[in-house]
């Protein structure tokens, strides 16, 4: 079974050249550029700074816009990131790591997305009942009642 | 190539060779008939012996293998987000984070950790060069950057911690130095381990070892980069909203 996996990713690293045993180190880094680099590097300067900028400025009154704005610029950056400096794309190893960071997004979406989801939807059934239980995602109790 | 597209196609399926035959040596035999077919007139004998050792090692394996390992410390990053993302509102009638938060402190570590990102750059930029001199400058300015990245992150730390607000006054404590500090000591190691390559390559040169690794190193540390964009969106930008 490895063994199969291994000859398919080894086919669409490109056949051809990979058996000369000399290249094998030249062919193991991938090949980044300068150009690169220095774009990834000016795209990320102004993708942190925007973001900081809404923040201490305070340009979005609005809590929920100001996430998914900030939550779209992490991801924007992320993308920059991962492209330029880790040179990720569909051909490196033949996609394989293209397809195990496609699964780890996966499951990363769903491990955060699902335990937020379970756990503030269990906070609010737990709530019912207990008053001396302080919890402060619920802004209509506000102030932390007295002990 | 048609013989590497079928072990391919079939790998999720049991291999269905005719009866009596070991499904694995008739496909080592089928690739073997292969590359004696794709143009070198190799001797039988020692041809085979030589692809039989080198076919099951992709000659960039150790890359992805590392890449494996990322994606699994991504996962535990996921783990302590999603537990943050819990508990980040569980002051305990304590400081909430924009009170604690110092943003100009953060961004600027953030300068330090992205800039130490494009050193590190330019440092592989001089390894493929096979630049000795200037590829240990890069790293050792990448190194300046990670110290100092650090070593605000430990004041922040001490700070809050003297001011009563250490890892033990609330759930959004607890969550905020566990993830925070996981993400500092994966920098410190990083540092660790760029020390040691630094002085591997003075010793040794730029052997192909010593580039696969200060290739792996390069990966682990833009990693931690990417780590931080969601350190600094999530926990500290919108721990200061509202």
């Amino acid at each position: 079974m490895s063994e199969q996996v291994l000859t398919a990713g080894n086919n669409g690293a490109g056949h051809g050249s990979d058996h000369s045993a000399g290249h094998e180190e030249a062919d193991g880094a991938p090949h980044s550029t300068l150009k690169g680099y220095l774009w990834g590097f000016g795209l990320s300067v102004v993708l942190t700074a925007i973001p900081f900028w809404l923040v201490i400025a305070n340009i979005i009154a609005d809590r929920n816009v100001a996430i998914l704005v900030l939550g779209g610029f992490a991801a924007l950056q992320i993308l920059v990131h991962v492209t330029f400096f880790l040179h990720m794309n569909g051909k490196v190893e033949g996609g394989w790591t293209l397809l195990s960071t496609i699964f780890t997004v996966v499951f990363v979406s769903i491990a955060i997305a699902g335990t937020l989801w379970v756990m503030f939807h269990m906070n609010a059934n737990m709530m019912s009942g207990h008053s001396d239980m302080v919890m402060p995602d619920q802004s209509s109790t506000g102030q932390a009642p007295p002990r | 190539m048609s013989e590497l597209a079928y072990p391919a196609g079939t790998a999720g399926s049991p291999p269905h060779s005719g009866p009596g035959s070991t499904p694995a040596a008739l496909r080592r035999s089928d690739r073997i008939a292969a590359d004696n077919g794709s143009g070198v007139p190799a001797g039988a004998a020692v041809a085979r012996q030589y692809h039989l050792a080198e076919e099951p090692h992709p000659p960039n394996g150790t890359a992805l293998g590392f890449w494996l390992y990322l994606m699994s410390d991504c996962l535990i990053f996921a783990a302590l987000f999603a537990t943050y993302g819990v508990l980040g509102r569980s002051f305990a009638a304590g400081p909430t984070g924009a009170e604690l938060f110092d943003l100009p402190l953060v961004a600027l570590n953030t300068a330090f950790l992205l800039t130490s990102s494009i050193t590190f750059g330019f440092a592989m930029l001089e390894m493929q060069k096979q630049k000795v001199n200037s590829t240990l400058a890069w790293l050792a300015v990448t190194g300046v950057l990670g110290l100092c990245f650090l070593s605000l992150e430990l004041y922040e730390f001490s700070h809050l911690i003297s001011e009563g607000a250490g890892p033990h006054r609330s759930a959004f404590l607890s969550a905020f130095f566990t993830l925070v500090g996981t993400h500092g000591l994966h920098v410190t190691f990083g540092l660790v381990w760029l020390v040691t390559l630094m002085v591997q390559t003075r010793k040794h040169g730029l052997i192909p070892a010593n580039t696969r690794r200060l290739m792996c190193l390069s990966m682990f540390w833009h990693f931690l980069d990417v780590i931080w964009i969601g350190v600094f969106t999530f926990v500290y930008l919108m721990g200061v909203l509202r």
